[in-house]
């Protein structure tokens, strides 16, 4: 998409469903935006204008007692952490920045991570973008403005559109306000370490530590290189009599791994913001990188059939099971080695980022199977019959 | 009379009952469909008992490819099918009408595999709640939600209506603890949706399919995540001379930056009766009582207590106990799991379930009452404290047709409340029948046709459990 290009950018609800009506009836595709941190993921798109929610500003509500917190869809994902943090509060889901990576200026907004269903290390025991997404005001491709969901904690009230826009990329509708429900923040976090292990090593300590009573809120693997030896890193947070007493037990428990060590609060947060954000993968800017979903104890299967094909970086998260991979040969960004493996670990695999042309030329997301797809494709007509809305961003014509 | 009203069977469809009970035992054999009257007649409610109708025929597969050939069949006959596991919905969600085939999930209840190291299980959708959580609580783990009904209950119909518990204020729901599921649709297409993985590619169809009644399809096998339990867990009880205190004494807690594995809250009728069933210890001259379970070790529970107890000291808790043993703790659980149960000793009760945001409990609590004067009826209320969801108990006596009426129009004024205060029908047992006509207090119709859209993409002749959720007016003209 060139610069140079339209920018719509409405500023309520009703100028957002009026430009989308007028695009429907006219036929005329719309590249969805909140504030273009994320340009980089997935198929790239031919429209003729840009829709961008970042007019759409403001926290419309913040409760810390009641753990809620809404925000109209281009509000700067910062803005909101930072309010949240007066309260000594957070998202539980943990949303990276991936604006080195993708070498991007955008900004990150609540509506971008919860269209991505963006989630960071946390999301191995608190759940995803769209675990935390609990309420939505939308206007779909018809121009409509819709609501589901809401600002309670548990809500069966009708249908769950509200998890199945999270990670639509505006592939269905366009998010005008999200609810997300919040968390406290700990007291005091840590870091246990263990070095030196090669990769199905690594996972057992994870999946064992994971498997232990103690609360381990991260489980990441960073393999060996340049000579710097292999760390496996489990995260505890909570009360610092609690950490520490956890902390010793889970050592003890993994001593079989070898000796660990601990990482302390400040040390330990910048780690944990280097994995999320993927800042090793930034540069070289070139390379693509995977991101690769899988069952955790088969992680390493992946990452081997992807070292033995091509040079490559692998980093680790959710115990094994999101294993991320720098490098892919070829016009197909080393997808024909990559896929199949992540098939047989039962997973998928995604081309999170790489050149346009690669992205133009490859599946960014895997396919689903046939009949899957056929469902996908009528969901996609009853959201957006025109076919306007991010068309192509996921699938051919999705 | 009831006061919800069903829509009227499709005579042309009972005409050919004997044809459709015989492609079924085609299908299934003589022994796995329920044809004779007096056997269909067990399937003719579920939990909410004031609506009854006697199905078509019911059947019982023991595969998912059964599933899929009953489903096609059923599918070209324009016959409608009422999916059922173990017939526990509060709301009518396994209520059949008189021209619909039950299909019932109870054969199909085994656990498939079990895979600690990547803290899943794979299960037939007709296993029960508990049974999951037996399997594995050798090794230390459990799954994770757990309704009252937990014992009888089926997976199926926790994935239909997206179920709850008292311990989801920390663990989640049903849609956050299941990976994975095999889904079959009205023409008998068989999809794997989600997987193995935490995350599956494409667009979300596990966070839809999770909470649409049974209307989308028959879920046939799931995979949950297992957890891996604490090293311990205990509750306590905390008396108040107010629901305000109570209240303020919650948000007090959460405010701190604890959020205890449960919060649960009885009002002073509620602690009465389920004493008086228990024996818990209960404390009966307050007006308010507060069960706050918190986990980890011994030295992290006295910890979590002690924090609690000094939170708490403000709003004068008149009664505080902490739980001293094992029988002690689960007497305790016994006492509120029991509830509904214990409710049914002493009244016929509808059991409402509407949320509400936390900080309004006070004022929403002086209004159930107020609607309980109005009508003349005793409710008592059982409240999720810690996520809002609020659960009055209108009791009635169900020999007396007037009475039904008062409850249910109490029932619905309760939820109107909720809804007014910024809350909603429903926390966990889902619309079904009972809150079907109230949607359109919580929702503008722009808001029900995006839904009913998707309902129609699944199931475009509307077969499946397709008088729920939805008003029965202003609904699409069904694909012929």
């Amino acid at each position: 998409m060139s610069e140079e290009q339209a920018i719509l950018t409405p500023g309520d609800e009703a100028e957002l469903a009026a430009i989308i009506a007028d695009a429907a009836a006219a036929r005329r595709p719309l590249a969805v935006e909140g504030g273009g941190a994320l340009r980089g993921l997935g198929r790239p798109l031919q429209a003729a204008a840009t829709l961008s929610t970042r007019r759409l500003t403001g926290v419309t509500l913040y409760e810390p007692t009641e753990l809620v917190v809404s925000a109209r869809a281009g509000t700067p994902l910062a803005e909101v952490e930072n309010l949240l943090a007066g309260e000594r509060q957070r998202l539980a889901f943990e949303p990276p920045d991936w604006r080195a990576l993708y070498g991007s200026d955008g900004v990150p907004t609540v509506g971008g991570v919860a269209a991505a269903n963006l989630s960071g290390p946390r999301r191995i025991t608190a759940g995803a973008a769209r675990d935390s997404l609990i309420g939505l005001r939308f206007v779909d491709g018809r121009g409509e403005v819709v609501k589901n969901g809401g600002r309670v904690m548990k809500n069966v009230t009708g249908y769950d559109l509200v998890k199945f826009l999270a990670g639509s990329y505006g592939t269905l509708a366009v998010m005008s306000e999200v609810t997300f429900k919040v968390q406290p923040m700990p007291e005091v976090e840590a870091t246990l370490v263990l070095q030196g292990l090669d990769d199905r090593r690594a996972i057992a300590a994870l999946a064992a530590g994971l498997g232990s009573p103690y609360g381990v809120t991260g489980a990441a693997h960073v393999p060996a290189q340049n000579g710097t030896p292999a760390r496996t890193l489990l995260r505890l947070d909570g009360f610092t009599a609690s950490v520490d007493y956890r902390l010793g037990r889970l050592a003890e428990d993994l001593v079989d791994f070898g000796s660990a060590a601990r990482i302390e609060a400040a040390p330990s947060a910048a780690l944990w913001k280097s994995i999320r954000d993927l800042s090793v993968f930034a540069s070289p800017a070139g390379v693509p990188v995977w991101r690769v979903s899988v069952r955790p104890g088969d992680g390493p299967s992946v990452a081997e059939a992807a070292r033995k094909s091509f040079a490559c970086r692998v980093l680790y998260d959710w115990g094994g099971g999101l294993v991320w991979i720098a490098g892919g040969d070829g016009p197909d960004a080393g997808a024909s080695v990559i896929r199949p493996a992540a098939r047989a670990a039962g997973g998928y695999a995604t081309l999170a980022r790489a050149p346009e042309p690669l992205r133009a030329a490859n599946d960014v997301f895997d396919p689903p199977a046939s009949a899957l797809m056929a469902l996908t494709r009528r969901l996609k007509d009853t959201f957006d019959p025109a076919g306007i809305l991010n068309p192509g961003r996921m699938y051919a014509g999705v | 009379m009831s006061a919800i009203a069903m829509p009227l069977p499709d005579a042309t469809i009972i005409a050919r009952r004997e044809e459709v009970a015989a492609g079924l035992r085609r299908i299934l054999g003589d022994a796995h469909v329920i044809d004779a009257e007096d056997e269909r007649r067990a399937y003719e409610t579920d939990a909410l008992t004031a609506y009854r109708a006697v199905p078509l025929a019911v059947a019982l597969p023991s595969t998912t490819e059964e599933v899929a050939e009953v489903l096609a069949f059923l599918g070209a006959l324009r016959v409608k099918v009422i999916p059922r596991g173990a017939g526990t919905s509060l709301s009518g969600g396994a209520l059949p009408t008189e021209d619909a085939v039950v299909v019932g999930l109870g054969r199909m209840n085994r656990i498939l595999s079990i895979d600690y190291d990547n803290r899943v299980a794979r299960v037939q959708a007709g296993v029960t709640n508990i049974n999951i959580t037996n399997a594995v609580s050798g090794n230390g783990f459990f799954y994770a939600p757990d309704p009252s009904s937990q014992l009888a209950c089926t997976i199926a119909g926790n994935i239909a209506m997206n179920s709850g518990g008292a311990h989801c204020l920390k663990y989640g729901v049903t849609t956050n603890n299941v990976l994975g599921l095999r889904i079959v649709l009205i023409d008998g297409t068989i999809l794997d949706i989600g997987g193995d993985a935490l995350d599956a590619p494409g667009l979300d169809l596990l966070g839809l399919v999770i909470g649409s009644e049974g209307q989308f399809g028959i879920v046939t096998e799931a995979t949950v995540r297992i957890l891996r339990g604490p090293e311990g867990a205990r509750p306590m009880l905390m008396g108040f001379a107010s629901a305000e205190a109570a209240g303020a004494c919650v948000a007090a807690i959460i405010g701190s930056g604890i959020v205890p594995v449960a919060i649960e809250y009885m009002d002073r009728p509620a602690i009465k009766v389920c004493e008086a069933f228990a024996k818990a210890g209960y404390p009966l001259d307050v007006e308010a009582l507060l069960i706050i379970e918190v986990e980890g070790s011994e030295g992290e529970i006295e910890d979590l207590i002690g924090r609690i107890r000094a939170i708490a000291a403000p709003f004068d808790p008149t009664a505080t106990r902490v739980s001293r043993s094992e029988a002690e703790s689960a007497a305790i659980w016994k006492g509120r799991k029991a509830a509904f149960g214990a409710m049914g000793r002493i009244a016929d009760y509808i059991c409402m379930d509407g949320v509400i945001p936390t900080g309004r409990l006070p004022e929403v609590l002086n209004g159930v009452a107020k609607i309980g004067e109005r009508y003349g009826l005793a409710i008592a209320n059982i409240f999720h404290a810690g996520d809002g969801n609020l659960h009055p108990l209108v009791l009635f006596n169900a020999n007396d047709p007037v009475e039904l009426h008062k409850a249910e129009d109490a029932g619905a004024d309760i939820l109107r409340l909720c809804v007014e205060v910024g809350g909603c029908l429903t926390g966990e047992h889902g619309v079904g029948v009972e809150k079907r006509e109230l949607m359109v207090d919580q929702f503008d119709p722009v808001d029900l046709a995006a839904q009913m859209r998707v309902k129609s993409v699944f199931d475009p002749a509307w077969l499946l459990n397709p008088a729920k959720v939805f008003p029965l007016a202003g609904r699409p003209v069904p694909a012929a």
